[in-house]
């Protein structure tokens, strides 16, 4: 069913990305492909892998972006993946109810078998959340790891999606962002977490923390040192250096 | 975004053919046209040919067509969805009047209006498939379902003008018809275009990426080195020269031609008269098949934000 759930579930599963830490790495791009090539929503296929116009489908990209100016600008790697939006409209426009989103823990999926590829979806996702597979025909797009977080098989300290196991930094975090006591939350609230383009009104469950503010520089710039006259061979290879 | 152009066939063949079946259906329930005229069942037939071969041109964009069925659930919820819905049941009352017509030699009225209401509502439905759509600011505005409901009703005018005259019917009523929604159309697209121009959507890369509080918001290295499935279908770029001159083509051919041809021929001898109604026809076609290729071509997607543009 296109409708979304009538009564949002309390939980509300998804990641929290500080944008303070990451080092744009793509670990966790790459690792998401890695395990979701063979996931719920696999293949991720590739077009032309090997050769020039390599093309393929992935649902985390990390963008770097300059924010501001002079001593106040910085570099910003900017992980960007499925937000798992509390009302998207990914999830409405879909005219067969392919898309979907759950009510149990909010993840939004896509369900293979009934997508007729129509593309509508990847237009209605301000974010760029979703990629059509040429070769399957269908929409992809990430999956919060479902068949890793709730995969009895594997290791509890495992059962976490696959971009936030790899983080090398720790600058991804999963959690329960409906309760106001998770990790997660207490995190967004402490660092001032933000929802992505809110102007747009899909209200978001994914929050970005922001880069902190520079620290101020305790030590005054280093004055420039007094000129002391050199005398003899020093003097004169001052005067031959100066010329 | 990408021009598909079973999607621009689809939205300029389909408006043709609801606005030609509109008209026939309306001229019908005035009196103006007994049952069994050749006009009549040339129109019908064209109409819903038109109609049909959108429709089937549409499900040329989907990557699994055999699924298509699917696409009729949805309706409480997608404009997609409800289009395909009403585009079903349109042809209902439009194969009844067409059957009264044609062989019962006969009016139906109710078939009549249902078509007209059909027509109308599928191409509104057609309109807020686009209209519907908030990152993408050409789409979601006021203008686009009038213009998709003006340009539907001026395609069918041009093709009804062509088939009277072909038919020896010459008669001022669809020259004024053609005129006057061919005048509004291009208001309403020099309009839209004003709009178009003349400002920019919310977002922005620093809302797109939350960093504004820091500063103005420049993309450093994009996340592939290639292109991808959202630069190529939401990141269609064309060139502003391009676009300038489509546009030009589009009023031109689409608009300026048409309407100059179908009054003048109301001044020339028959046969001219119908010359002049085809190339006025086969004008508009072409003028219209560019406005709505620029429909697609010229809507900036809001992704594009992270991929450095800086407006969308």
């Amino acid at each position: 069913m296109t409708d979304l759930p009538k009564t949002a579930g309390a939980k509300k599963l998804g990641l929290v990305i500080d944008l303070d830490i990451c080092v744009g790495c793509h670990a966790c791009a790459v690792n998401c492909k890695e395990w979701n090539d063979g996931g719920h929503m696999a293949p991720l296929t590739d077009l032309n892998p090997y050769g020039k116009g390599v093309d393929g489908v992935w649902f985390n990209r990390v963008h770097s972006f300059e924010a501001g100016d002079h001593e106040c600008g910085r570099t910003v790697h900017f992980p960007r993946s499925c937000l798992h939006c509390e009302t998207p409209d990914c999830v409405t426009v879909c005219p067969t109810g392919a898309s979907y989103k759950r009510e149990e823990d909010g993840i939004v999926l896509v369900n293979g078998d009934t997508c007729i590829g129509c593309k509508l979806c990847s237009w209605a996702c301000p974010y760029g959340a979703r990629e059509y597979d040429e070769i399957d025909g269908v929409m992809k797009k990430c999956t919060l790891c479902i068949d890793r977080i709730y995969n009895e098989t594997m290791e509890e300290i495992d059962r976490i999606p696959a971009c936030v196991s790899t983080c090398p930094v720790g600058a991804r975090h999963f959690g329960d962002l409906g309760d106001p006591e998770s990790k997660v939350s207490t995190l967004v609230a402490e660092r001032g977490g933000f929802d992505l383009m809110s102007e747009m009104g899909y209200r978001p469950v994914n929050k970005y923390l922001p880069p902190r503010a520079p620290m101020k520089q305790s030590a005054p710039a280093l004055a420039p040192s007094e000129e002391v006259a050199a005398k003899g061979f020093l003097a004169w290879l001052d005067r031959m250096l100066s010329r | 975004m990408h021009p598909a152009l079973s999607i621009v066939f689809f939205t300029t063949a389909s408006g043709a053919g609801y606005g030609l079946l509109v008209l026939i259906a309306w001229a019908a329930l005035m009196g103006h046209h007994a049952p069994q005229t050749h006009f009549g069942i040339t129109g019908l037939v064209i109409g819903l040919g038109l109609v049909g071969a959108g429709l089937l041109s549409s499900l040329g964009h989907l990557g699994h067509p055999e699924r298509a069925w699917r696409a009729l659930t949805q309706w409480r919820s997608s404009w997609l969805s409800r289009e395909g819905v009403m585009a079903i049941l349109t042809f209902v009352p439009a194969f009844a009047f067409a059957g009264f017509w044609i062989l019962g030699g006969r009016i139906a009225p109710l078939a009549a209006w249902l078509t007209i209401l059909g027509a109308v509502l599928t191409t509104i439905c057609t309109a807020m498939i686009y209209a519907s759509l908030k990152p993408i600011r050409a789409w979601r505005n006021p203008w686009t379902v009038p213009i998709y409901l003006v340009l539907a009703l001026y395609s069918g005018a041009l093709l009804a003008a062509l088939l009277l005259n072909v038919h020896g019917l010459h008669g001022p009523f669809v020259a004024f018809l053609v005129a006057a929604t061919g005048i509004v159309g291009a208001v309403l697209k020099l309009g839209y275009w004003a709009f178009l121009d003349g400002g920019q959507a919310v977002s922005t890369p620093e809302t797109a990426t939350g960093l504004g509080s820091i500063g103005k918001v420049t993309m450093l290295d994009p996340p592939n080195t290639e292109e991808n499935y959202l630069l190529k279908e939401m990141g269609y770029r064309v060139a502003r020269k391009h676009a300038a001159r489509l546009r030009s083509i589009a009023l031109l051919l689409g608009f300026v031609v048409p309407v100059a041809l179908s009054v003048l021929a109301l001044y020339v001898a028959p046969v001219a008269a119908t010359l002049f109604a085809l190339m006025a026809a086969v004008s508009g076609a072409i003028g219209i098949l560019a406005e709505r290729w620029l429909f697609f071509a010229e809507a900036k997607h809001t992704v594009t934000l992270y991929y450095g543009a800086s407006r969308a």
